[in-house]
């Protein structure tokens, strides 16, 4: 089939001005959709990268968060001597952990933000061994100490190394930084779990979570068998990767849901932008078009061109549109953790799927807007629009 | 308004073009409209906030908790008027995704507290004779259809084992914006139920302070009177308490500035172009406008009516959309605390689409009222 392509492509350069509208309305939607996508995936390779696949995550049954779960010291011996449990030479690879949150000023505005305190025991480096420390060293056991989480150093005041911090009766010393690869443990701070137990009177011996590393990424079910048959093991055995997944759930909804919406309006209003920029570029140009189909081309053919007109338009507005979203990547930026109420910092991802995803989405926009208005200039009557040279 | 007939005879005589702009128009406004309804969500809780309250919190953070010893003693403090307290429940409704706020209140002292939340007498009077009772918001009530006398489980989360509770009121606020989504039951219930460690703490206390007082000072008596104890205080006011809360939610306010100014613009090209073509498709009606003796500034007053009209039909719909929507309900499943349109947003949203409407008209009105007869009919 022979297509009138070059009459159309020359008809979006000669009428730029429209062609220019069209495509920054889709480009406007465009950059929107891929900003929301970006941001909810940002959040939750926060948390997920926080876990390990080699990892598994105890709490106890019935908890929804690390925060409101308890393991004893005896359910802990059991986790030790698990089978399934990796040993290095400093004996199980088992990481006991507290978990609790602490209010400390932001820099940006001063106001205090709730931080996610976490102790731990030297053994946490082993299990998590993404967290490495880069400044400074990691805290001795039974002195008040702090590590601090590299994006929390940036986000609050007086957490640099050297300074010291109040909270809840003790003066801690700031001895280090580290870096988890922009997980949601770089938005923490650790400490010991004996002296953080004793600060927020709570139990001794009693942690809120354990995670473990396993002797091999199948060691998970037997681990979760073993503990079903075991009555003292009122626990939940979790991949440490699931937990940070289902941990970000809430709040990658709630941002997929929001941004999804704002999306699809303007989506709606850009393709009224498009259909209107079609219908007014085939209405000025009906006498062309029936020269076109005069001279032999027939009606599939206008229709076909006509939709790659507008499908290079939208494009076009789709390559703009990602294009004028990329510098986020990267971009860190702040929120609240509902599952924890803690503040945590995460980066824009703008990855090539989000920007596969933005540019199919302009192209639809592109399919509907300019469908309708090729059918009707295929439709056009030649003769009648002819005679109204 | 005599030309108001003429105005809507050129609208109509393109009716797929005139209904595209009225529709870009509306979807911006209802888009508009989204946002400021979001943005009005997440800073409800600062609006609504009692300016008389103040809300005493563990130093440490808010997860820790206070003895419940201190209710006395913070009575005492100079200015305090009036006392209440409350923990935070965090159970579970059936599934983890159904999440609404749970408080254990002390059921004496709540309602003089928030005077705010309207529940029926004979229903609080009922809350109060059952010591297994709960007090529903409405949003939540109608999010998951409990009815008085419905028996709602919870699955405790920080207070572990299976809870019971009979709902015996469902409450409303007096304005528009108050937090409809929080499940109250009684503190004593809670009390006698939860583990040895949580009977004898609260999450936090609610004082009104006495008329004249003020709230720095008094806030600093709190905290003074527990300095150095083992459970230290923070007392702030609500309206400060909730700004923290909101600033922590992270730079929601510039999200939506940005995306709003990249709808404005848009919108703005979008009517802008469609008014120029329209204008140079009846060049030659408006010469003959012209000819027939219009003036110049009616022939201008034309085009920017034309333009005004299609703002103002599209604003009307965009606008009254969004109400529609805004009623139907929180799409986020209960995340936000209220989904309300604020009628300061309608106002600026109406605002936002008769600027448009004159920005967009301006260039080809002037270009209409500068038409040269003898050129415009020439070209014909």
């Amino acid at each position: 089939m022979a297509l009138p392509l070059v009459y159309n492509l020359e008809s979006v350069r000669a009428r730029w001005p429209s062609t220019i509208v069209a495509v920054l309305g889709i480009a406007g939607s465009v950059g929107v959709f891929v900003a929301m996508l970006a941001l909810a995936r940002g959040f939750q390779a926060a948390l997920v990268s926080a876990g390990s696949e080699e990892n598994a995550m105890m709490r106890r049954a019935g908890a929804t968060s690390e925060m409101d779960s308890a393991i004893t010291i005896e359910q802990l011996d059991i986790i030790e001597e698990a089978g399934e449990v990796q040993r290095s030479a400093n004996g199980a690879m088992v990481s006991p952990e507290v978990v609790v949150v602490a209010a400390l000023p932001l820099k940006k505005s001063g106001t205090d933000a709730n931080v996610q305190l976490r102790g731990v025991t030297l053994r946490a480096l082993e299990v998590h061994d993404k967290v490495r420390v880069v400044e400074g060293r990691f805290f001795t056991p039974g002195l008040p100490e702090l590590v601090v989480g590299k994006n929390a150093k940036d986000a609050y005041a007086g957490v640099a190394v050297g300074d010291k911090v109040r909270m809840g009766g003790t003066t801690w010393t700031v001895v280090g930084s580290f870096d988890a690869g922009g997980s949601a443990f770089d938005s923490e701070i650790w400490c010991d779990a004996n002296l953080l137990n004793s600060t927020y009177q709570r139990p001794a011996g009693i942690h809120q979570s354990v995670t473990a590393r396993l002797s091999s990424r199948g060691a998970l079910e037997g681990l979760q068998r073993r503990f079903e048959n075991d009555p003292r093991m009122r626990v939940r055995v979790e991949r440490e990767t699931e937990y940070y997944m289902k941990a970000s759930q809430m709040m990658t909804t709630f941002i997929r849901v929001l941004g999804s919406l704002v999306a699809l309006v303007m989506a709606l209003g850009a393709v009224f932008a498009a259909l209107n920029t079609m219908y007014s570029a085939v209405a000025e140009r009906s006498r062309e078009i029936a020269t076109i189909r005069a001279l032999g081309f027939g009606a599939g053919a206008v229709i076909v061109s006509f939709v790659i007109e507008a499908l290079l338009v939208a494009g076009v507005g789709g390559i703009v549109g990602c294009l004028a979203a990329l510098p986020l990547n990267g971009l860190v930026t702040q929120t609240m953790n509902f599952q924890t109420f803690s503040h945590l910092s995460f980066a824009f991802r703008v990855t090539p799927e989000v920007m596969a995803a933005g540019l199919g989405f302009g192209l639809l926009m592109g399919l509907v807007g300019g469908l309708p208005p090729a059918v009707r200039a295929a439709r056009l009557p030649i003769a009648e629009a002819l005679r109204d040279l | 308004m005599r030309f108001l007939p003429l105005l809507f005879a050129n609208l109509l005589r393109r009716k797929v073009r005139t209904i595209l702009t009225v529709g870009s128009f509306a979807v911006a406004l209802f888009l508009f409209c989204l946002l400021v309804t979001i943005r009005a969500a997440f800073t409800s809780g600062v609006e609504v906030a009692g300016a008389d309250r103040m809300l005493v919190i563990n130093k440490v953070s808010l997860i820790q908790p206070l003895p419940i010893a201190y209710k006395e003693r913070i009575q005492r403090a100079a200015g305090v008027k009036e006392l209440s307290y409350a923990n935070w429940f965090g159970g579970v409704y059936q599934d983890e995704k159904n999440f609404f706020a749970q408080f254990a209140i002390d059921h004496e002292t709540w309602a003089s507290m928030y005077p705010e939340f309207i529940v029926p007498p004979e229903q609080w009077q009922a809350f109060l004779a059952d010591k297994q009772g709960a007090v529903i918001g409405k949003a939540t009530a109608d999010r998951y259809g409990f009815k008085v006398g419905d028996r709602v489980p919870l699955k405790g989360a920080i207070f572990p084992g299976d809870w019971e509770f009979n709902v015996r009121g469902i409450y409303t606020g007096k304005r528009p914006n108050d937090d409809l989504t929080q499940f109250w039951f009684r503190w004593d219930y809670l009390k006698e139920k939860a583990p040895s460690w949580a009977q004898n703490v609260v999450g936090w206390y609610i004082v009104r302070i006495a008329p004249g007082a003020d709230a720095v000072q008094v806030g600093r008596a709190i905290d003074e009177g527990f300095a150095n104890s083992a459970w230290e205080t923070r007392t702030q006011s609500e309206a400060a308490f909730m700004a923290s809360f909101v600033e922590q939610m992270g730079n929601i306010g510039f999200l939506m500035a940005a995306i709003g100014t990249v709808v404005f613009f848009t919108l703005l090209l979008v009517t802008g172009n469609t008014m120029a073509i329209s204008v140079r498709e009846r060049t030659g009606e408006l010469a003959v406008l012209k000819t027939v003796g219009f003036s110049d500034l009616a022939v201008l007053g034309l085009v920017m009516g034309e333009s005004l009209l299609l703002a103002v039909l599209g604003g009307t719909l965009g606008i009254g959309l969004a109400k529609a929507f805004t009623l139907a309900g929180d799409p986020t499943n209960g995340m936000l605390v209220s989904f309300y349109l604020p009628p300061r947003g309608i106002a600026a949203g109406a605002t936002l689409a008769l600027a448009v409407g004159l920005l967009a008209g301006v260039l080809p009105a002037v270009a209409a009222m500068r038409l040269q007869v003898v050129d415009a009919l020439r070209r014909l």
